[in-house]
Parts: structure tokens; C-alpha cells; sequence
């Protein structure tokens, strides 16, 4: 009986290892192992031995049960690892093949040095205000100083719009008039910087647009001096281009302002780039708008952003800032 | 404004360092535009003598010429230039020498003949101005000589400044060389010429009468007699055209030396072509005609002011240019001299509506100094007496109208200080302004500072802490910080429109800035009404149209990316556009726009971005509402609203643009398009922010579906469900139907509410309960029935 037992165990084990199919498996279970397979036919007839046989076979149907459930289970494990791998397989892709269908979208490159720059100040202590681009003479020039006979004022710089009295309105020459719609309407002190769109009468070319971007700094408060405005354009110029840049101010001539400065940064490299101008606001353009000069001071600072952006990307031609075409808008 | 190094030397000892001399003015804040040095790079250009000229047999605009470049010759150049005759001394470069501009001569032909080297312009040699012919040289050298011995030419600098308008002095040589030496400590001071008089006196042979005291505030005539014209000598015909005027005659070239030195624009006549021999000074009648030496015929104001002869005609017009009558000529020989001052502001205003710019209407309308009269004319008459012979008689005729009043300003140290951040003394202050001329005396502490005449823009105290800081140097004034703590920010608007920036990137779409002009006829193309806000003086007309809405140019962008072979652009703008001012007020109604173009996409896609961006700023109530809308697809079409004080508000349109309005941009696809007032969004009301807490007891859903007329909003339904009751977690749109099923003018709109409460499971009573509060909240708004 026990050699009968082995043969059968042997023969379940060798059946087991050759099995195809978890069908085949769960079979030869019940053939062998179940409740009503040959171990436990085998088992049922151990009643008619005697002790000591009942004790050997017993271990021997014992031994076999441990054999063959452990060669069923050996054998599942493969044939599920085997059914994984051929699922697996079926459900390759490769994933160099794969494209975005869209894009991540763009945001305009003079709307991200906007924010770039807004993000500066704002980390200085200043917050931002806008205005409106079709002005009035008092805010684009009567304001802010210029005379009557000042040369800004002609026909050749200054789109003048039709409405009210001839030259009373005009489309914005500069960001300034949104200085002086912000001493109106508060009083000092004042950390502004006005970003936004302004516009000059002239033909676009490469290198000037009749359509661009400026943003103007302004400072009034007790005590303000051109050293702070010097400071505070040095500070604004590393915390934007870089630990490695400088600036430099040279005189010049605004009507708004006085003493006047044009502003170079200098590159690491020693070279230099022209960025704007600035200077102490006028004591009448305080007085314009309100602001007692002698107890208040103030200056400003404006600069083109298109050039900027520009000089950063190696764009060559402004009028690409003007561009529709999305081949010019995918690449910010 | 050009100048030479080598006359401002004449004025004052500066050093031979263009480098420093260049840095200097650009930090005096008259920048160098441009510095050239001249006169140098001359090797193997050597004075030429032309022996014969003839035609070159092949080409028309090249002629052969032989010259003696020494050695007798004949050596033959072929020539573009015609303007020089047999005898003539020009300048020739020789085979292996290389001319200024950087260009090797080399011995090559030309249409089949021989040219041995290059005859030079004075442009080709460095020396500027005029390209139109070849130099032709003051008789005398001997041929072979070197170019640079023939013009007794030194090597020498020319720097273009820019002068900005509060720098009258600026305008000439002199005034430049006293800013620079007072900044270099050097020693300055104005020529003082003398001037041996005979004859009768300038008052016995001319008049001047001045009828506009207001535009003219001093006028003088000076007489200079037996005068020789002939031409200029080379080296005042070199200054000449290096700061970019063109040699005439000697007695012209004499006044345009002086304006450029001194910076007194002047005018000579011939005494003996001006009727009457005297001037006028007065205001043009109306319509008073004048043809200018530009040979152009002027027509004149009340505001315009001219000289006049004794006869009352005129002559020229004041400040700015001079009529063909009175003009000098070769056989001028007595010269009636004029040097007067004008009102600034007349002078620009009348140049400015002529159109009409000269080299002294620059500098009058910046201003002149009307105590420097004299001494430019005595410089006029030192050059005319040495050069052309003349006799001066003594005086001047003249007369007085009013000048600007001068008084001191007072300048305050402290206010200096306080303006600069310095630490300036009154003796500071002095010594840094009285080397360019304003004379200071102390008092109290402070100081009366008198400007001198050549600075008329120097008026007011920041007038002089400006010359103060010039002189003194930015780079010198200590760099601060600003030391208040503050607190910076973006408002609300302006931190929400970035949100809307990067959604839309995030959807994948592209922002653009298209120019926001419009052509005439642009809208009515776009099915837009007419009527645009117009520009008075557009560049082009096809730029004269400022845009009441974005729809044009986000179309037209389409249009032009369709024809380059990219349809299906996804575009937004953010950009003003300007309605018509709203009455009472002058300016337009200019509000901010947010436009959404999808190509290649239907109405639904924009519906959807409208309700995400609603979303995204949590806009309260957001609606859409169907409607006829200009440009817009005339049946997928509608209006987009937020909650407002007085009820759902309308902020912007949706659907599809008219496929009439494509077709007419030649754009083949479907276009979906959103457009809403960014700033009315922006600053509407918003929906709580208070937080809802989740339940963890599980949820139940209902269905319900609704017969609800056409007109009702889909979205307002569901808002109303959304509403009905606190169980109410959330409500999704799952079926919409049309059929005979459903009442005439209504369709079916079936929702899933998923039902929950926050601290238990729900029981069958409480959803009975909470659904019939929906249906009967949703009958009771919006007139639809439950569908059994």
C-alpha cells in the first residue's frame, strides 16, 4: 500500500510539473488531493490495517498529500506568473511614441516679463496700478510739466484720437499719466510701479514699435532723495538681471522730472545696455497733482519692456512682439 | 551737434584724450552718439593734378581721367564723379593704399579700362559731408604731396552729442568747451575778438526798425564795405563739413563758423539788394506769401514773424530761414550783417507748422543768448575783415523789444540736500556752478543765484540742483536704500487676472497681442456694428480704427495662421477695447476684454471655457443665457452673466463666430468664441469661500428629469437643485431630449443629484423628502414640470 501510495504520488507530481492549463491543475487536484480523490481513498481503507501499518502508511499519505499539494502549487505559481507575463505582453506600448495632443499653452512673452518684473517690486515693498491708454492732455502732458510748445506734443509723436476738443485726447505717448492718476487719488506716501501698453506715432522698424510696453516706477514720501532713486533702481536691477549687473546714471532731460538721469545697466561682461530714464518728480507735478513739494519728494523711473524682453531672448525684430502667427506664440 | 576736439581745444587747454574728453560729455549729459576720428588712415593718398578728362567708351557714368600724381603722368583712374575740370588738384588714393572707409585699392579694370587708383570725396576720406563729387583742393600743392601736408590736417576727433532741450549752451562749440572745462578744472573763457572800424558808421547806411517787440527782443544790423566774396579757406571748409554743413562762399561760411562756434545764428545780405536798406521787423499778414532759399513757397500767419526791407517786403522768415531776395553773392561787396534775438516759442511754432527746420531755427527755439549778440558779430566781422577783406563800419543799428526778465533764484543748501542726498555746503554749491557761469552771493545762508543768459531754461530752484548734481556727478551722489518697511502687493483684480493667464495657458491655448488698431470697413467685415472710435492722424488708414472689441484681430490672427497652413488655433487676448464715451464724459469707455478663440472647435467648447474660467474665479452664479449676438453664429450664439447687485448681469458673449464673417476671412472651420469684460469679472461678486465639510457616511442618488421651456437656462436649473436642500451634494446634467414626448417650446433635462448628510446615513424618509423639496423648488422657479 505504501508502494502504491508513492507510485501514485510520484505519478501526481510528474503530472502536475507537465500541466498546461490551471484547468489541468484544478483537476489532478481533485483526481489526487480532494476529498474524493485516490489519497483519501487510500486514507478511508486505512481502517483495516493494524496499528503499526496504520502508523507507516499513515505517514506516507501524509508525506504524499505535503508532495503533491506541493508540486500543484508550485505549478500554479508558474502557470499564473506565465498567464501574467502573456496579459503583460498584450498590453505593451511604447511610450516614446506617445505625443501631447496639445500643447501646455503660452502666455505672451511681454506678459511674462510684466509679471516678472511686477514680482521685483512687489518683493520691494511696491504694489502695482494701471490706467487707461486713450488719456487726456492734462494727464499725458499738462500734468506732468511739459509746456505748450513742447516738442512731444507734435503731431509726429502723439496719436491724437477724435474726440473732444482737436488735441485734448490722445493715446498714451508713456506710462506717466498713470503716475499722476495715482498722486490724484492718494496721498503719499506712494510705492507704485505702473505697467502697460503706450503708443507713438511713428513707423515700426526692427528696432521701434508704434505699439509697445513701459513700466514706470513711482516713489513719493518724506525724505526721498536721488540717492534712494539710485539705490533703489541698483537694487531692482540685481534682484532682475542678476547679482553681476550694475547701473549708471547719466544726466538728461524729462519734463517731469528734475534732476533727470538716463539709466545703463552694465552686463558682466562690461558691456552696457541702455534701460530707461528716471529722476526726481518735478515740484510741479507734485504741485499738479496736489503733493505740497516741499514736504514731499519723490522720483521716477520708466523703462521700455519689448527691448527688454528682447535683448533677453535675441529677438531681433520688435514688430515679432506684434505677431499673431502661433509659431512666433508657441515658443514662450 | 558735432564737434571737433582740435576747436574745442582753441577754447580751452583740453588734453589730447579723446577717451576722457568722450566719457566727460556723455557724463555732463551730452552723450556721444558717435566718435570718429578723422584725418587719419591718409598713407598713400597724395594730391593729383587732372590732365585730360574724356567720356569712357563703354559706360556712361564712369569718365577716364589722367592725372599727374607726381611723376608728370599721365596716369589713368576711371571716375564716377564729374565735377572736376583740367587743372584741378584732387585727392588721389594709389594702387595699394587703403581709403578710410576700410576699401584696398588695387589696380583693376572698369568696363575694359585701366583705373590706377581712386579719386576720393570728402566722405571717402573721413572728412564727412558732402558725397556728391570728388574733393577738389585749393590750388598751390604740389602734386605727390601727401594728402594729409596738402590740408595742413592734424589728426583729430569729431564726436556727435545729443543735446536734450534744457541745453541751449550746448548748441555750439564754445558752450561745449565751458561745460567740459568747468567739470576738468580747466581754465575757460569766450573769445574776445577786435575789430579795427573805418568808414561812416553802420547808423548812417541801414535802419532797423522792430514792429513786434513781443517776438523780437533785440535786433542789430551791422555794415561790413569793399569786401572780397571768394571761397572760404580749407581749414574753416574742413570744420565746416565735418560738423556737417556744406562750403558756399566765403561770406556765408563765415556765418555758419560763428553759429556753430558761438551758437548766434545770423544772416548776411547784400546792402545793396535790400530795398531800402534797412529791415522791418514785424508780423507776416495773413496769407503773406514768401519763397524761402529752399526755393519752396511759404505761405504765412499773424503768428509768424518776418524781417522785412525798407520797402516792407519781405526778406526772410525771423529765426528761421531767408528769402531768395538780399542773398550774397560773388559780387557782393558790402555786406548788411544781421544778429537779433526771437521768442523761442514763436520761432518753434512757426517751424513746427512750416515744417520748416534749419540749423538756426534749432537753435533759437532752444534760445539764444541775447547778451552774446555782440560778441558774435565781432567774431562775424574779425573772420570777414581777415578772410574776405572787409572794411566794418563802427556800430550797429538796433533795436530793443523785450527780452525775458532775469532775477536771482534763491538756492537753498538744505533743499539741495534734500533733493540729493548730499551733504553740500553754500561753497560746494558755488564752486560747482560758477565755472559754467552762474554767479552766486550768499545770503543768510543761502544762496541768489543769477543764471546767466545762455541758460534761459535755468529758471527755478531744481533748475540749478540739477546743474548742481550735473556738475558735482551723478556717480559722486551716495547710493541709499529705502529704509520704510512697506508692505507690497498685487490687488485682488490684478492677482485674479494672472489666474485667468494661466488657466487659459494651462487649457492649452496661446496668448497674443495683435495691434489694436482696425482698419475702416473692419467690423462691419467682423458683422459688428460701425463706429469706432477714429484716430486723427493715423500712420496708415488701415491703422485708424481703435477696436470696440477683440473679435477682428483674434479673427484676423486666424485667418493668418489658416493661410500658413495652421488651422485649429487656440488664442486669448487680454486687451483694452474703447466704446463711446458714455455721455458727460470726454474719454471712452475703455474696459479691459478677455477673448477666447478656439478654431476648429463648436460653441459647446467656448460654453465649457466660460463655465471653467467662472469656476477658476469663483464667479457667483454663473449663467449663460441664448441670444442673437452681432458677429456671432446667428442660432449658436448667446451671453454669458454673473450675479450682480440688481440680479444675473451680463459680462460677455459666447458661441461661434458667423460663418459669414470666416468665410469673408477666408478661414474654412468652425470657430468657437468667448469674449467677456474682464474687468467687470473680475471685480463681480464671488462665492463663499467657506469651507463645506465631506461626509464619510455613503450617498445616495436620484434621478429627476424635468420638462422646462426652451428659454430657461439649463444652468439655472440646476443651480436651483443645487439649492434646494442641504442634502443636495451635488447636481449632473446626464440627458437632454426633444421630441414628441415633450410639451411643444420645452425639452427634457434629466439630472443626478447625489443625495448626503454630513453626520448620518440617510434614511428613505429624508430622500423623500429632499427630492421633493427639488421638484418642487425647480417647478415653482422656472415653470417645468417633473417628467413621470
Amino acid at each position: 500500500m505504501i508502494d502504491e501510495i508513492r507510485v501514485l504520488a510520484g505519478d501526481a507530481v510528474a503530472r502536475a510539473r507537465a500541466a498546461g492549463t490551471l484547468d489541468d491543475l484544478r483537476a489532478l487536484e481533485a483526481e489526487v488531493v480532494g476529498k474524493k480523490g485516490a489519497l483519501a481513498g487510500f486514507k478511508r481503507r486505512m481502517g483495516s490495517l493494524d496499528p503499526d501499518q496504520r502508523r507507516h502508511v499513515g505517514q506516507a499519505l501524509n508525506a504524499a498529500q505535503w508532495e503533491v499539494a506541493d508540486a500543484l502549487g508550485a505549478r500554479r505559481d508558474e502557470l499564473d506568473q506565465a498567464g501574467r507575463r502573456s496579459r503583460l505582453e498584450r498590453e505593451r506600448l511604447d511610450l516614446t511614441e506617445v505625443r501631447a495632443g496639445r500643447d501646455a499653452g503660452h502666455i505672451h512673452l511681454v506678459a511674462q516679463v510684466i509679471e516678472e518684473l511686477e514680482d521685483t517690486f512687489v518683493g520691494l515693498g511696491f504694489r502695482v496700478a494701471e490706467g487707461p491708454e486713450v488719456e487726456d492732455d492734462w494727464h499725458n502732458f499738462s500734468a506732468l510739466n511739459f509746456g505748450e510748445h513742447h516738442p512731444a506734443r507734435d503731431m509726429q509723436d502723439t496719436f491724437f484720437v477724435d474726440l473732444g476738443a482737436p488735441g485734448e485726447v490722445v493715446l498714451r505717448t508713456h506710462t506717466s499719466p498713470v503716475q499722476v492718476r495715482v498722486m490724484e487719488c492718494q496721498p503719499p506716501p506712494i510705492y507704485t510701479v505702473m505697467p502697460g501698453r503706450v503708443y507713438r506715432n511713428e513707423a515700426a522698424d526692427a528696432t521701434h514699435l508704434a505699439v509697445f510696453h513701459q513700466l514706470e516706477c513711482l516713489v513719493v514720501d518724506r525724505g526721498i532723495t536721488f540717492g534712494h532713486m539710485a539705490g533703489t533702481i541698483d537694487m531692482f536691477t540685481k534682484a532682475f538681471f542678476g547679482e553681476g549687473f550694475s547701473t549708471r546714471l547719466r544726466p538728461s532731460y524729462f519734463p517731469f522730472t528734475e534732476p533727470s538721469a538716463e539709466v545703463d545697466v552694465r552686463r558682466p561682461d562690461g558691456s552696457w545696455l541702455e534701460l530707461g530714464g528716471c529722476g526726481m518728480v518735478h515740484p510741479n507735478v507734485l504741485a499738479n497733482c496736489g503733493i505740497d513739494p516741499e514736504e514731499w519728494s519723490g522720483f521716477a523711473f520708466g523703462f521700455g519692456l519689448d527691448r527688454l524682453a528682447a535683448t533677453r531672448h535675441g529677438i531681433t525684430d520688435l514688430r515679432d512682439f506684434l505677431s499673431t502667427d502661433v509659431r512666433v506664440l508657441e515658443q514662450f | 551737434m558735432k564737434v571737433l576736439l582740435s576747436w574745442l581745444q582753441e577754447l580751452a587747454p583740453f588734453p589730447d584724450d579723446p577717451e576722457l574728453i568722450g566719457d566727460t560729455l556723455s557724463d555732463l549729459g551730452t552723450p556721444v552718439e558717435a566718435m570718429e576720428r578723422i584725418g587719419e588712415g591718409w598713407d598713400g593718398i597724395v594730391v593729383a593734378r587732372v590732365l585730360d578728362l574724356r567720356p569712357h567708351p563703354d559706360a556712361d557714368r564712369i569718365q577716364l581721367v589722367d592725372v599727374d600724381p607726381g611723376d608728370g603722368g599721365p596716369l589713368q583712374i576711371g571716375c564716377g564723379a564729374f565735377n572736376m575740370a583740367v587743372g584741378d588738384l584732387v585727392p588721389l588714393a594709389t594702387i595699394g593704399s587703403t581709403v578710410p572707409g576700410g576699401l584696398r585699392i588695387e589696380r583693376r579694370k572698369l568696363r575694359g579700362e585701366w583705373s590706377n587708383g581712386m579719386l576720393c570725396s570728402s566722405r571717402e576720406l573721413g572728412l564727412g559731408g558732402d558725397h556728391a563729387g570728388i574733393r577738389i583742393l585749393e590750388p598751390g600743392a604740389a602734386p605727390g604731396t601727401s594728402l594729409a601736408e596738402a590740408l595742413g590736417v592734424a589728426p583729430d576727433v569729431l564726436y556727435e552729442l545729443e543735446v536734450n532741450p534744457n541745453r541751449p549752451d550746448a548748441m555750439s562749440v564754445a558752450g561745449i568747451a565751458r561745460d567740459l572745462a568747468a567739470r576738468l578744472h580747466l581754465p575757460f573763457a569766450l573769445p574776445e575778438p577786435t575789430v579795427a572800424t573805418a568808414g561812416a558808421p553802420a547808423g548812417s547806411a541801414t535802419t532797423v526798425e522792430v514792429l513786434a517787440p513781443e517776438l523780437c527782443g533785440r535786433f542789430t544790423a551791422w555794415v561790413l564795405r569793399d569786401v572780397t566774396v571768394g571761397t572760404s579757406p580749407e581749414w574753416m571748409q574742413r570744420r565746416l563739413t565735418a560738423l556737417g554743413m556744406r562750403p558756399i562762399n566765403a561770406l556765408v561760411d563765415i556765418s555758419n563758423y560763428v553759429m556753430l562756434e558761438l551758437g548766434q545764428p545770423n544772416h548776411p545780405y547784400d546792402l545793396h539788394r535790400v530795398a531800402g536798406g534797412g529791415f522791418r521787423v514785424r508780423r507776416a499778414r495773413t496769407g503773406e506769401g514768401l519763397v524761402t532759399l529752399d526755393d519752396v513757397e511759404r505761405t504765412l500767419t499773424r503768428d509768424d514773424l518776418l524781417i522785412c526791407d525798407g520797402d516792407d517786403r519781405a526778406v526772410g522768415i525771423a529765426g528761421i530761414m531767408g528769402g531768395a531776395a538780399g542773398e550774397i553773392s560773388e559780387s557782393t561787396t558790402d555786406v548788411l550783417l544781421e544778429m537779433a534775438w526771437f521768442s523761442p516759442a514763436a520761432v518753434s511754432r512757426t517751424s513746427r507748422r512750416l515744417g520748416l527746420r534749419s540749423e538756426a531755427s534749432a537753435r533759437f527755439e532752444k534760445g539764444c543768448d541775447p547778451e552774446g549778440i555782440d560778441r558774435a558779430a565781432r567774431r562775424f566781422c574779425q573772420l570777414a575783415t581777415e578772410i574776405c577783406g572787409a572794411v566794418v563800419a563802427p556800430g550797429s543799428a538796433r533795436a530793443q523789444g523785450d527780452l525775458p526778465s532775469r532775477a536771482p533764484v534763491r538756492v537753498r543748501p538744505a533743499r539741495v540736500n534734500a533733493l540729493l542726498g548730499t551733504d553740500l555746503t553754500a561753497d560746494h554749491i558755488r564752486d560747482q556752478i560758477e565755472p559754467i557761469g552762474f554767479a552766486c552771493a550768499p545770503v543768510e545762508g543761502d544762496l541768489d543765484v543769477m543764471v546767466p543768459t545762455w541758460r534761459p531754461d535755468t529758471t527755478t530752484e531744481v533748475d540749478v540742483v540739477e546743474e548742481v548734481a550735473r556738475h558735482w556727478g551723478y556717480r559722486a551722489i551716495p547710493i541709499r536704500q529705502l529704509s520704510q518697511p512697506r508692505s507690497g502687493g498685487l490687488t485682488a483684480r490684478q492677482a485674479r487676472r494672472r489666474g485667468v493667464r494661466r488657466l487659459l495657458a494651462g487649457l492649452g491655448l496661446a496668448e497674443c497681442l495683435p495691434l489694436p488698431f482696425l482698419a475702416p470697413g473692419q467690423l462691419e467685415a467682423c458683422g459688428l456694428p460701425p463706429g469706432g472710435i477714429e484716430l486723427l492722424n493715423p500712420m496708415v488708414a488701415e491703422e485708424s480704427v481703435l477696436r470696440p472689441s477683440l473679435l477682428p484681430g483674434l479673427v484676423q490672427a486666424t485667418a493668418l495662421n489658416a493661410a500658413r497652413r495652421r488651422p485649429g488655433v487656440a488664442l486669448f487676448e487680454i486687451g483694452h477695447v474703447f466704446g463711446v464715451p458714455p455721455p458727460g464724459q470726454v474719454l471712452p469707455d475703455e474696459r479691459e476684454h478677455l477673448a477666447v478663440l478656439l478654431a476648429g472647435r463648436e460653441a459647446p467648447a467656448a460654453v465649457a471655457t466660460w463655465l471653467v474660467l467662472a469656476d477658476q474665479l469663483r464667479a457667483e452664479a454663473p449663467d449663460v443665457e441664448n441670444a442673437e449676438v452681432p458677429g456671432l453664429h446667428p442660432t449658436r450664439a448667446g451671453r454669458v452673466l454673473v450675479a450682480g447687485p440688481d440680479g444675473a448681469t451680463p459680462v460677455g458673449t459666447v458661441g461661434e463666430v458667423d460663418p459669414a464673417v470666416l468665410a469673408g476671412h477666408g478661414v474654412e472651420e468652425r470657430v468657437a468664441w468667448l469674449e467677456v469684460d474682464l474687468g467687470a469679472l473680475l471685480d463681480g461678486r464671488r462665492r463663499s469661500g467657506a469651507f463645506r465639510p465631506v461626509s464619510r457616511f455613503p450617498s445616495s442618488d436620484v434621478d429627476l428629469a424635468f420638462e422646462v421651456p426652451e428659454a430657461t437656462s439649463a444652468i439655472a436649473v440646476e443651480r436651483t437643485l443645487a439649492g434646494a436642500s442641504p442634502l443636495v451634494w451635488s447636481v449632473r446634467l446626464f440627458d437632454v431630449f426633444r421630441g414628441a414626448q415633450v410639451a411643444e417650446g420645452c425639452r427634457s433635462l434629466a439630472y443626478t443629484l447625489r443625495l448626503q448628510a454630513r453626520d448620518h446615513t440617510l434614511t428613505d424618509e429624508e430622500m423623500a423628502a429632499a427630492r421633493a423639496a427639488c421638484i418642487a423648488a425647480v417647478e415653482r422657479a422656472h415653470h417645468a414640470v417633473l417628467r413621470g
